[in-house]
């Protein structure tokens, strides 16, 4: 279709008009916002597995009520359906199993669970033979293809795409903490070279367990505040000491303007802005002059033809990791200035815990979510705030605030950074 | 899709396989009148074989070895061959152009510890541990290497390549095995044709020698326990694919990006087309069929060489040689050549591979022999003018490309 309606750059204006949510929080947008602007916290002592040994125990899990052992593909493919079927119910877009346009599912990297390769192991084709030479001749002799199924790195992508029917490839990508923002990039810019009309943007995590745990606690990643698991995520204060993971997915329909106008579609909000620009400094850590970021930011601003004071609200990437949340307070005054006083930033993640691949499409949705209800969701566990990080971090309680326009950040292991800025519908 | 947009020119290659590293040693393999000597190892990974790729010497790519300790084997391979490709371009140690450098790597994900695994799962099966949990977190904290963590991320690659490298600009990872490397060259060739990006780094590595892998794989009993021998051998049998490892990254600039620097292409990449059927049926040929529709009309009647990745998983393999053989229905002449007869399939970089190859044949004005005496592959003489390649995943995926010669002076034809 012809586009009349394009942006500063002559692009086609990319508008999302459906919206998924499931998070420990709760199931859809509706009780995700209740429980947020309540300012209420997902997250609670692990129950999935046995946590004595490991110096984390929290998370903002959501029960897996598949039969048997924890199926992490599975439990991410479920949630992601849950997501997807209320945005592409809003959207009231293409037809059951036909959605008319390319999929882009943030997702964390295959990896088969402890419980399935004891089950592999156990099996009793293997002889007196161990270790993986075991493993491989058990699976050679045995029936796993459910596995075979489920534990490629497109799986996931793969039964999303069987039964949403997208066109094309399905693409699973990954950038880290900044992958679900990575996936409305790529709807984004698709529809804005003109290559589709529409899009179908899904973040989903859902794999906690054991070794996830133990590998990001030996990158001193995650907080140890095992004794009160809701006051343990606590971005911009003073005595945060990493993040919490948690499980969740989100999915935004994105269309051009003129198409969902065309199908008589409510739009809920504008893509105006991305920005990205990879780090080269460090796997875990950003430039100490922040310069990276700093530039993801300023590149957003740009795309979205936008001023600093523009900006009414900024949804943090607020890890709650002394690193992140100090950098991002660096790189948010460097770009915005003087503008940043008067911007008030809040981080999802106190509430919700960090949901990883999920955690940039989680955060798009309650962006535009808060642009619809003039309401920002609080920061919550912070009661007492990094004196070194000087902004309005919307402490503890929500705030009635107008805002046309929120800023979205998503900063990722690995230096891959991504900004996207949205807006409330075009007069 | 049409050039009505800019064209796609593959401006530089890095590309390390079990038959060699570099173009020139490709070539030497696969130029008209040699036979290809592929490294096979049939003891690692038994009784399935590999092609583990050839020895490199990573330090001559990523020198600091407090870089080298970051990553294995899988992320130093790729790390490895983008450097190649950021040189053969003529854009390492170029800061305007590698800030202007897109990447999007085509992953899977780094080793496992497989000592630590095999302690773990003989303790447990022996059954004499109190407590199965507790001692399983013990261990994983006690054993498992901090960095090991950063070696296994899929993401990682790239950003390993970023922190080398010194590419900046925007970098996504996909992930999805075959289809992983089709839609990161796909999506590079839209951006570039569509004015997202005028300068990109594409492609991925894969390590065969991996049991965690084999594993992964046989979990669906897709390993040829045979000798490794042409994958037409297999059109008979159940079927089964060899793996190969493989490090390949294209440079993928716009034809005015390039002449602005004074960069010479390879071959330019006319047009891709990919797609998801169900496999269920016929729907993997009748994708496949659809497909070609939509480029047929860049495809000319006569002889032309066909690069397919066939891994020789069944019934696949047959569907797919059925397609291929139907192109005569639209008066082309298919010479296959079978890529994974030579290299195995290389997975994540099967499609880039593939790519760089028909690059090869391009540049070098001159077609591979057929890889066997099968009957299947045909003989191509003459300068290829362009190359089909066709691409199915093992599991799913189905994707075709044109890859062709652009009206200007070449590399490698000095």
């Amino acid at each position: 279709m012809s586009h009349s309606t394009k942006d500063h750059m002559g692009r086609p204006v990319v508008v999302v008009t459906g919206i998924g949510i499931v998070t420990s929080l709760g199931e859809g947008k509706e009780d995700n916002w209740n429980a947020l602007i309540a300012g209420k916290s997902g997250i609670s002592k692990i129950s999935r597995f046995p946590t004595e040994g490991l110096r984390t125990q929290i998370a903002g899990t959501i029960p897996w009520k598949g039969d048997g052992l924890f199926f992490p593909p599975e439990h991410s493919i479920s949630l992601a359906k849950k997501s997807a079927v209320e945005a592409i119910e809003q959207a009231g877009i293409g037809s059951r199993g036909s959605f008319p346009g390319p999929m882009f599912v943030a997702v964390f990297p295959a990896e088969t669970n402890w419980g399935q390769r004891m089950v592999v192991y156990n099996s009793e084709n293997g002889g007196e033979s161990k270790g993986y030479e075991r493993l491989i001749k058990n699976v050679t002799a045995g029936d796993f293809s459910e596995y075979y199924r489920m534990y490629q790195f497109g799986s996931v992508a793969e039964h999303l795409a069987e039964e949403f029917g997208p066109t094309g490839l399905p693409v699973s990508l990954t950038t880290a903490c900044a992958s679900g923002a990575t996936s409305i990039q790529l709807g984004a810019e698709a529809i804005r070279r003109g290559h589709t009309d529409a899009a179908l943007c899904i973040g989903t995590d859902a794999e906690i367990c054991e070794e996830m745990v133990v590998r990001f606690t030996l990158l001193s990643a995650l907080s140890t505040q095992n004794e009160d698991p809701q006051g343990a995520s606590k971005p911009f204060s003073r005595t945060r000491d990493g993040f919490v993971m948690a499980e969740g997915s989100a999915t935004l329909v994105l269309e051009s303007y003129d198409s969902a106008k065309a199908r008589g579609a409510k739009i809920l909000g504008v893509v105006r802005g991305i920005g990205e620009r990879a780090d080269t400094f460090h796997r875990t850590r950003s430039k100490p002059d922040g310069s990276a970021i700093v530039d993801t930011i300023n590149r957003s601003l740009a795309d979205a033809g936008m001023a600093p004071g523009e900006i009414d609200y900024i949804n943090a990437h607020g890890t709650s990791t002394p690193e992140n949340d100090k950098m991002e307070f660096l790189a948010l005054s460097e770009s915005l200035g003087s503008a940043l006083d008067s911007t008030p930033i809040s981080s999802n993640k106190s509430m919700i815990g960090h949901t990883l691949s999920a955690a940039g499409t989680i955060e798009a949705a309650i962006s535009l979510l808060t642009i619809e209800a003039g309401v920002i969701p609080p920061t919550i566990n912070c009661n007492e705030q990094d004196p070194n990080i000087l902004m309005d971090v919307v402490p503890n309680v929500k705030r009635e605030h107008a805002v046309n326009s929120v800023m979205s950040n998503s900063f990722g292991f690995g230096g891959q950074n991504v900004c996207l800025i949205f807006s409330g519908e075009p007069a | 899709m049409s050039t009505e947009h800019s064209e796609v020119w593959v401006t530089g290659i890095g590309l390390v396989s079990s038959l060699g590293e570099g173009l020139d040693a490709h070539w030497e393999q696969l130029a008209p009148g040699k036979t290809p000597s592929p490294s096979v190892d049939t003891e690692s990974q038994a009784p399935f074989p590999v092609h583990p790729v050839v020895d490199f010497d990573i330090s001559t790519q990523i020198p600091k070895r407090s870089d080298q300790r970051q990553m294995g084997q899988w992320q130093h391979l790729g790390t490895y061959a983008a450097g190649l490709a950021l040189d053969d371009a003529g854009i390492s140690h170029n800061p305007d152009l590698l800030a202007q450098t897109n990447m999007i790597v085509a992953a899977g994900g780094g080793e496992r510890d497989l000592d630590v695994d095999s302690q773990i799962m003989e303790t447990l099966a022996a059954g004499d541990v109190d407590d199965p949990g507790t001692y399983l977190n013990n261990t994983l904290m006690t054993e498992l290497r901090p960095t090991l963590f950063l070696a296994q991320l899929s993401n990682l690659m790239a950003g390993n390549i970023s922190i080398v490298h010194g590419v900046t600009d925007s970098s996504r990872t996909f992930m999805g095995e075959e289809m992983a490397g089709v839609s990161a060259v796909e999506t590079a060739v839209s951006q570039i044709q569509h004015g997202q990006g005028e300068l990109f780094l594409v492609g991925g590595a894969y390590i065969a020698e991996r049991a965690d892998m084999t594993m992964l794989w046989e979990f669906g009993h897709t390993l040829w326990p045979g000798k490794p021998g042409p994958v037409w051998e297999r059109k008979d049998s159940d079927g089964g694919m060899v793996m190969g490892s493989a490090g390949a990254f294209l440079i993928l600039e716009s034809k005015e990006h390039a002449e602005a620097r004074g960069a010479r292409p390879y071959a330019r990449i006319d047009s891709i087309a990919a797609g998801r059927s169900s496999r269920k049926g016929d729907a993997a040929k009748d994708m496949a069929a659809g497909l070609l529709e939509t480029i047929a009309d860049r495809i000319p009647a006569g002889p032309l060489p066909v690069l397919t990745g066939c891994c020789g998983v069944q019934p696949q393999l047959n569907e797919e040689l059925e397609f291929l053989k139907n192109l005569s229905e639209k008066g082309v002449e298919p010479a296959i050549r079978g890529v994974t007869t030579v290299l195995g399939n290389t997975l994540e970089t099967q499609f880039p591979v593939n790519v760089i190859l028909a690059s090869l044949a391009i540049s070098r004005g001159a077609f591979f022999d057929p890889f066997d005496d099968s009957g299947v592959e045909q003989e191509f003489t003459g300068e290829p003018e362009q190359v089909l390649i066709s691409n199915w995943g093992h599991w799913r995926g189905e994707s075709l490309a044109l890859v062709d010669k652009p009206d200007t002076p070449l590399r490698g034809q000095d």
